[in-house]
């Protein structure tokens, strides 16, 4: 399973790389939503919940970008068949689309977020960084799992763009909690009370759950 | 195949219901600071419960699909759903009346359950444009089961969520789960619930039984097609 996994991550990341059309989209996103929360909210610097929840927000909807192109290799030039013939296991192929979908989100955050750092966070980024660092990884480990899973289902539907973030958007909104109340005391002023344990706690049960279920459904998808 | 039973059900509801709205008006005492309003308590959770239990009994009708391959399980999984959306758009409803009557919004962001059963609501929403999108119809019940198994395990979770990112100083106005409440209340309560369960499985019984008797008259008309082409026209 694991070198199946690898095999067809190493493929993907070799699209990815020549085509350059994912993550370089996902970071201008990323960018771009700053400055329209810069407008919106009429904010020169933000601290506290409005800096977590602006940038946990900007980075889940920028992974719908990446959901909806997590299957598009496969589907526009129907690798998808070749891959079913295969004599592999389908649970491969949920591992290798969910690393790449890690990656493309690591990819981003290393440019977005000191951006975000840059432009907008009032208190800065360097005391907090080791913990925010393993809520980014736990984070987007959950959309990992949750995306691969959503872009399979919605990649067979006929408005798939469409479909796949009305499923993606709620299905993340316990992430989005855990993560946004994780992060909000690491980017106060003034440092306050942490209730870190408890939002890593529920984080880590939704990794958990979201993966073992995708791995348990995923065969289903691809029984043709 | 699927009406049996159906009678005895359909008659236990209408009394289970009548009861049930007897002891809510003439049983139950008025609440103390709420007054009459309070009385769409007893509409609103039994609601809310049997919906939740609905979407997760679509869950596991489709994991027994997903399980078996066959395709009545994905039926039933499809109509528990339909149904429970429907009872969800009647607790948003009565759950905003409420709000309003009791807290003067018809919106409060800080009750947990009416948040988490409104994102639970939109999820379940997507249902319907996934289920009706795919047209191969052994894909159609497997993707929807695939939908059915990872929403019904994310009801629960999500639950636990939204309950935690609110700050426990907000003062609970009324347990929800009737475990504090008076005795007389709770006993009204209970006949609601279950009325509104029969309800629910007198609903799921009968659209099940239609959903089966249409296939089944599309099936003998295809046949009669069949032999004798003018017949249908």
């Amino acid at each position: 399973v694991i070198r199946t996994a690898a095999t067809i991550l190493r493929k993907d990341l070799r699209i990815e790389l020549r085509t350059k059309e994912t993550v370089p989209a996902m970071t201008l996103f990323t960018l771009t939503v700053y400055v329209l929360f810069h407008f919106g909210l009429d904010r020169n610097s933000l601290d506290g919940e409005l800096a977590s929840g602006v940038l946990w927000v900007t980075i889940l909807l920028a992974s719908v970008i990446g959901v909806t192109r997590l299957y598009a290799a496969e589907r526009e030039q129907g690798g998808i068949d070749a891959l079913l013939l295969a004599p592999v296991d389908r649970t491969g192929l949920f591992l290798a689309k969910a690393g790449l979908l890690l990656g493309f989100l690591v990819a981003v955050e290393i440019v977005a977020v000191p951006a975000f750092g840059l432009l907008l966070l009032g208190p800065g980024l360097g005391g907090a960084l080791p913990e925010l660092l393993l809520i980014l990884l736990l984070g987007d480990l959950g959309v990992a799992a949750v995306g691969a899973l959503v872009g399979a289902l919605a990649a067979e539907t006929r408005a798939r763009e469409l479909t796949a973030p009305l499923l993606l958007l709620p299905l993340m909104v316990p992430l989005l909690i855990s993560c946004a109340q994780a992060t909000e005391p690491l980017l106060r002023q003034e440092q306050g009370p942490e209730d870190l344990g408890r939002w890593l706690g529920l984080l880590t049960l939704y990794d958990v759950v979201f993966v073992l279920l995708s791995v348990a459904v995923f065969d289903y998808l691809l029984e043709d | 195949m699927y009406s049996k039973g159906l009678k005895p059900l359909a008659a236990a509801t209408v009394v289970a219901i009548s009861a049930a709205l007897a002891l809510v008006f003439f049983y139950a005492p008025l609440d103390g600071d709420q007054g009459f309003v309070q009385k769409i308590f007893y509409v609103h959770v039994p609601m809310a419960i049997v919906a939740l239990c609905g979407f997760v009994a679509g869950g596991i009708f489709a994991i027994r699909h997903l399980r078996t391959g066959d395709p009545s399980w994905d039926l039933r999984s499809y109509v528990a759903i339909h149904l429970s959306i429907i009872l969800g758009v009647g607790v948003l409803v009565t759950g905003a009346i409420w709000a309003r009557a009791s807290w003067g919004h018809w919106w409060v962001w800080d009750e947990p359950v009416l948040v988490s059963f409104l994102v639970v609501f939109l999820l379940y929403c997507v249902y319907y444009p996934l289920r009706f999108s795919i047209e191969d119809r052994d894909r159609q019940a497997r993707y929807s089961s695939v939908f059915a198994i990872t929403a019904g395990a994310f009801v629960p979770l999500n639950f636990v969520a939204v309950r935690l990112a609110e700050s426990f100083t907000h003062p609970r106005v009324l347990s929800q789960t009737g475990g504090s409440l008076p005795g007389e209340m709770r006993l009204t309560f209970l006949a609601c619930l279950l009325a509104m369960t029969l309800l629910f499985v007198t609903l799921w019984k009968l659209e099940l039984t239609s959903k089966h008797a249409s296939a089944q008259l599309k099936r003998l008309k295809r046949r009669l097609a069949e032999r004798s082409p003018a017949a249908v026209a």
